[in-house]
């Protein structure tokens, strides 16, 4: 016979697939006989059913998909024999899994089963039951499991007892049922039942209270005293493991007193013998022992306060820490961190034996050791461990390093006393081991550094130092590189120099030396090399006798192959060649870092504008992924991630730009003479108009908003530069005062700096008249009503448009509480004002203002729906409609799909937060009741547009609205649902 | 629950039994066996026998060529699975008599018996062995 038809026996299959040389091989012999199985599931062969599930069964193991056998299980379950059923039961449990419906096929069998006279079927279906039962099945066979629960055979009970667990945890309501039952079987003596039974009773006091506190009045001494005899009871062969009566057990009890005593004195007081005498007898020479007294110390860790067991506790896992068994320390360890929210003292105690464990062998207790120990630092002990720990990773192992890194540096950052201390023990985690380190960690370093001014001499030296020992660690030469840029004089000149420092002579080429490693070190990434390129134009005015040098290095990345490089290259190369008189000013030390951004952005916590806009910067820092919307922002920024999205004003560009804090141009210019870098900064914004601030963005924008597309931005800037010699007024404002006027001392013409960039910046061919941009429009107009819409454009910021909204009156009623309206879909962002009244008199206006800012700009249109809610002599009127059109944008009137229907509710209130709310897209069923149930806990929201799927029922919409009412105590929502035909009117 | 999943793997990592208790698809299982696994095998006879993985603790004992791989929850006591283990293999070898990888895999379905009597749903049903293997022998002897 051939030995893959189906007629092959079990044992040869598993022979054939043993055999195999590969794992090809193995996959063809499983193919070979699954398509001989399937052929005899589907000819309906009864005599072969349990070997092919068998075959099956291996099958599976083996990781191969198995689902047309689902049935046959079913089908061997059904069958009388037990043989069959015993292959079927298992076959099912391992096959499949409560999800599948076939599971539903099987409720009826089970239910047979349950009710057998053999009562080795009534086991065979409990286990079946307790390892795959669903809700559904749950709620069908619970009467019959309870009723078990009493069977005369102990192997029927203890089955009973752990399917009732399944049981109560799929369906938590079930679970007063099976108290009463669970309490009575803890008087039984059988060890398989009473394990059983502590179980389940430990279950049902974790889902229900009222269960904790029967068992804890009830049963508390009757488990003490079953603990207490086994304790103290003579040699069972059974059950004896190394000389103790079943430590299984001995744990699940210790477990449920556990949950007895925490929380309760009484319930505590009532086992703190016991306890006692399980801690101190208790043999520790064996595992068994060990694993008895590891539960121990749990449940004394766990119960209410006894000083004496404490101590106890804590010196068994003091003995446990210096056992010489692995096994032993790491549940040591383990402990420990559970008993660091009991007794933080005790623990500290141990503090060098857990610091040793941090520099074990093994990786897992490496690991639990370093968790520890970083649940232990505090304020007080910070600097010796951390000191410990920075020397241990030099020794530890690569793939430890960075779990150990990020500790360190977390710690430093939370606990750190000082700034000198913290910008020490970083520049050796990055001197060690910087290429472990995060981006957020070395950016974070970097704030520090910039916000510690007295400190920037003594980082610029010790950062200059460490990169003559090492220049292997990226992030190190990254924060060295960016420090050398700004703070280069300051390492030349020794200034700001601390006591505790030696003194270093460092030459201006020197300094360049350095950055120029960065960049010709061929492992630098693509940051690094930018980074230092941004040095170099920077040391290029604090150095000038190293200008001509510095000119060289960055031509030499003209040709660099990475358009980033080359572009920077170019463009550095313009300002060093071409623009002189500006250069100094444009290459300033970077402002003071704002902490508090910083700090903000990492925690995520920055309103959603901003992160939706610097989401398209791939978070690179320096921008060398450039996001369309910033690229002056990086040209110059550092840290391009830290600085505010362009949302308001073009202002924002400059800022980042120079990094000015706009705040200081409304400083009292009393500050003009002085002459202190800080300053200058100040007085050249406070002598820039905000128009200025445009001209040089647009000019330094290198043209990536094209003019044809947006030519708002255009025209803009030739409107301020044309109409306006204010901007001229200020451009010289601003040389005459700055220094290089002092060199140069020659007025800025337009040209050159329309030229700056090398005709990069936008034509000025372009010239367009000024004036609205954009024709007004009629977006909602019915007999009573009509809206209008004016637009606008924020100068230099194309994406957001600005809306002016009008609402007349046509009738000649009074319409109050008004409202408007507006959902938007993903792209957009929308910001509704509160409209000017919420009373529109008869004949009579109001005007709301809204802003749109369009995450595509250039790729998608502008859409919006509306919805308009007023009350005209009481009666409440309701108008929406699709935005017509947005010129000059391509008309899109329909974004809801033709499937969906729509509802909103509104809460009633006062009108000033009525921008409070949110239009939800909902694609499917599940997330419609995913919504529900959090919009339940926002207690903020005061409108939520939704689309609702078709497969949700109108009159489930309403029970939900009608629930939330309830629940949120809003006793007016307005809930309209409309459909498809009703929308298109 | 306790036990999520109960592996017995051969020192070629090849899988002899797997019994999960709770759902895992076919390509997560298999994934989640491979990294075990591998972490498994790489350490050595003094490292200790507790592994953690995802959000899994692996407590794992070798016999012979055999690996014993369990999965529990964070809850569970360590030691004990441990001992589990062990009364595992004791129970297998008082049947089979010394067991072997071979045992296992031309009686999965025995093996897989003897686990039902002493797991279900993740919690240890019976601790004797003589209690756990009667079934068993009862139905040896029937057929």
């Amino acid at each position: 016979m051939n030995p893959f038809s189906s007629g092959t026996r079990l044992r040869d299959m598993i022979r054939a697939i043993r055999s195999c040389k590969t794992a090809a091989e193995e996959r063809a012999v499983v193919r070979k006989e699954c398509a001989a199985i399937r052929a005899a599931i589907s000819e309906n062969d009864q005599d072969y059913r349990h070997r092919n599930l068998a075959k099956l069964m291996f099958i599976h193991m083996l990781g191969y998909p198995t689902h047309f056998g689902q049935m046959e299980c079913l089908k061997l379950i059904a069958s009388s024999g037990f043989p069959e059923k015993r292959i079927g039961y298992l076959a099912l449990m391992l096959l499949l899994d409560e999800r599948q419906e076939v599971l539903m096929l099987v409720t009826n069998s089970l239910k047979q089963d349950l009710n057998h006279s053999n009562q080795y079927i009534i086991g065979l279906a409990l286990c079946a039951l307790g390892n795959i039962c669903s809700a559904e099945m749950a709620r069908d066979l619970a009467p019959e499991v309870e009723r078990l629960l009493q069977f005369r055979d102990p192997n029927i009970r203890k089955k009973a007892a752990l399917c009732s667990i399944r049981i109560i945890k799929k369906v938590p309501d079930l679970a007063e049922n099976f108290i009463n039952p669970a309490a009575s079987l803890l008087r039984e003596k059988h060890h398989g039942v009473l394990i059983t039974a502590v179980q389940l009773c430990t279950d049902l006091c974790k889902v229900s209270s009222e269960a904790l506190e029967y068992f804890r009045e009830k049963c508390t001494e009757g488990l003490v005293k079953t603990l207490k005899d086994m304790a103290n009871s003579s040699y069972s062969p059974e059950y004896d493991v190394a000389g103790i009566t079943d430590p299984f057990l001995h744990i699940r009890l210790l477990k449920l007193l556990r949950i007895l005593g925490q929380g309760d004195p009484d319930a505590s007081d009532c086992m703190n013998d016991i306890l006692a005498q399980v801690a101190t007898k208790i043999e520790s020479n064996k595992n068994a022992g060990n694993a008895i007294l590891y539960e121990c110390v749990g449940t004394i860790m766990s119960i209410e306060d006894n000083g004496g067991l404490r101590v106890l506790a804590i010196n068994i896992l003091g003995r446990f820490l210096s056992n010489r068994d692995n096994n032993i320390r790491y549940v040591a360890l383990n402990m420990l961190m559970k008993a660091m929210t009991v007794d933080a003292q005790a623990v500290q105690r141990h503090r060098a034996t857990i610091l040793e464990c941090v520099k074990d062998s093994d990786a897992s207790i490496r690991k639990k050791a370093l968790d520890l120990v970083y649940l232990l630092v505090n304020e007080s002990n910070v600097k010796p461990l951390t000191k410990e720990l920075i020397e241990y990773l030099e020794a530890s192992d690569q793939e430890f390093k960075g779990v150990l890194t990020d500790k360190i540096c977390s710690l430093v950052e939370k606990f750190s006393p000082e700034k000198i201390w913290y910008i020490d023990q970083m520049l050796k985690v990055l001197s060690e081991a910087g290429s472990f380190v995060k981006d957020e960690v070395w950016h974070a370093l970097i704030v520090v550094i910039s916000n510690a001014s007295d400190l920037h001499g003594y980082s610029v030296r010790a950062l200059y130092r460490a990169l003559q020992t090492t220049t292997e660690q990226e992030s190190l030469v990254r924060v060295a590189v960016w420090c050398i840029g700004e703070y280069g004089d300051i390492l030349v000149n020794n200034v700001g120099m601390l006591d505790i420092e030696e003194p270093i002579t460092v030459t201006e080429s020197d300094a360049v030396d350095a950055v120029e490693v960065a960049i010709k070190r061929h492992t630098s990434d693509l940051t690094t090399k930018a980074m230092a390129l941004i040095a170099l134009l920077k040391l290029s005015s604090r150095f000038p006798s190293c200008s001509a040098r510095i000119k060289d290095i960055i031509l030499q990345n003209k040709q660099s192959f990475v358009l980033e490089l080359q572009q920077r290259s170019i463009e550095f190369n313009c300002i060093l060649q071409k623009h002189q008189n500006i250069r100094a000013a444009l290459v300033e030390r970077m402002p003071v870092l704002d902490e508090a951004t910083f700090s903000g952005r990492r925690a995520g916590s920055l309103p959603t504008s901003v992160s939706t806009s610097t989401g398209t910067a791939h978070n690179i820092p320096n921008g060398i992924a450039k996001p369309a919307a910033a690229p002056v922002a990086d040209l110059l920024d550092l840290s391009s991630d830290d600085a505010p999205a362009p949302s308001s004003s073009g202002g924002d560009f400059l800022q980042d730009l120079l990094g000015v804090d706009l705040s200081t141009a409304s400083a009292p210019p009393s500050k003009l003479g002085c002459t202190n870098g800080t300053d200058l900064r100040n007085i050249r914004v406070k002598s820039t108009s905000k128009r200025w601030y445009n001209v040089l963005l647009d000019l330094l924008s290198i043209g990536t908003s094209p003019p044809a597309q947006s030519s708002s931005s255009a025209s803009d800037i030739l409107s301020s530069i044309q109409d306006n010699t204010a901007s001229l007024a200020n451009l010289n404002g601003l040389t005459s005062l700055s220094p290089l006027s002092a060199n140069g001392n020659s007025p800025v013409s337009p040209a050159p700096v329309m030229d700056l960039l090398d005709g990069f910046g936008p034509s000025p061919q372009k010239n367009e008249e000024n004036g609205p941009a954009y024709p007004s429009l009629v977006a909602y107009e019915s007999s009573s009503l009509r809206m209008s819409f004016n637009f606008s454009k924020q100068p230099g910021n194309p994406q957001t448009t600005l809306i002016q909204a009008t609402f007349t009156n046509l009738s000649p009623n009074v319409y109050n509480d008004f409202l408007f309206q507006a959902a938007v879909p993903k792209f957009l962002q929308l910001h509704l004002d509160p409209a000017s009244s919420n009373t529109l008199p008869a004949n009579g206006s109001i005007s709301q203002s809204m802003k749109v800012t369009n995450s595509q700009h250039g790729k998608k249109s502008l859409v919006m729906r509306i919805r308009i809610a007023y009350k005209m002599n009481g009666k409440e009127v309701f108008g929406r409609g699709a935005s017509q059109q947005f010129p000059p944008f391509r008309v899109r009137d329909q974004f809801w799909g033709k499937d969906k229907r729509r509802a909103s509710f509104v809460r009633h209130g006062p009108t000033a937060a009525r921008s409070d709310g949110i239009h939800l897209h909902l694609a499917a069923r599940s997330e419609f009741v995913l919504i529900f149930s959090s919009l339940t806990m926002k207690q903020d929201l005061n409108w939520v547009d939704l689309l609702i799927p078709d497969d949700v029922a109108r009159s489930e919409l309403e029970l939900t609205f009608s629930s939330l009412t309830m629940m949120q105590d809003l006793n007016k929502v307005d809930l309209l649902i409309s459909d498809d035909e009703a929308r298109s009117e | 629950m306790g036990i999520r999943f109960i592996l017995m793997v051969n020192k070629q990592g090849q899988t002899r039994l797997a019994q999960y208790y709770e759902w895992l698809t076919l390509e997560e299982r298999r994934a989640l066996e491979g990294e075990i696994v591998r972490k498994c095998l790489a350490r050595n006879e003094q490292q200790c026998s507790f592994v953690e993985h995802r959000n899994y603790k692996i407590v794992y004992r070798r016999y012979a060529s055999l690996f014993f791989l369990v999965g529990v929850d964070n809850e569970e006591n360590e030691l004990a699975i441990l001992e589990f283990i062990h009364l595992l293999v004791e129970t297998m070898d008082r049947h089979f008599g010394n067991v072997c990888e071979l045992d296992i895999m031309f009686h999965l379905e025995k093996a897989h018996f003897m686990l039902e009597e002493m797991v279900m749903n993740g919690s240890v049903v019976e601790t004797s062995k003589a209690n756990i293997l009667s079934p068993i022998q009862l139905m040896e002897k029937a057929s």
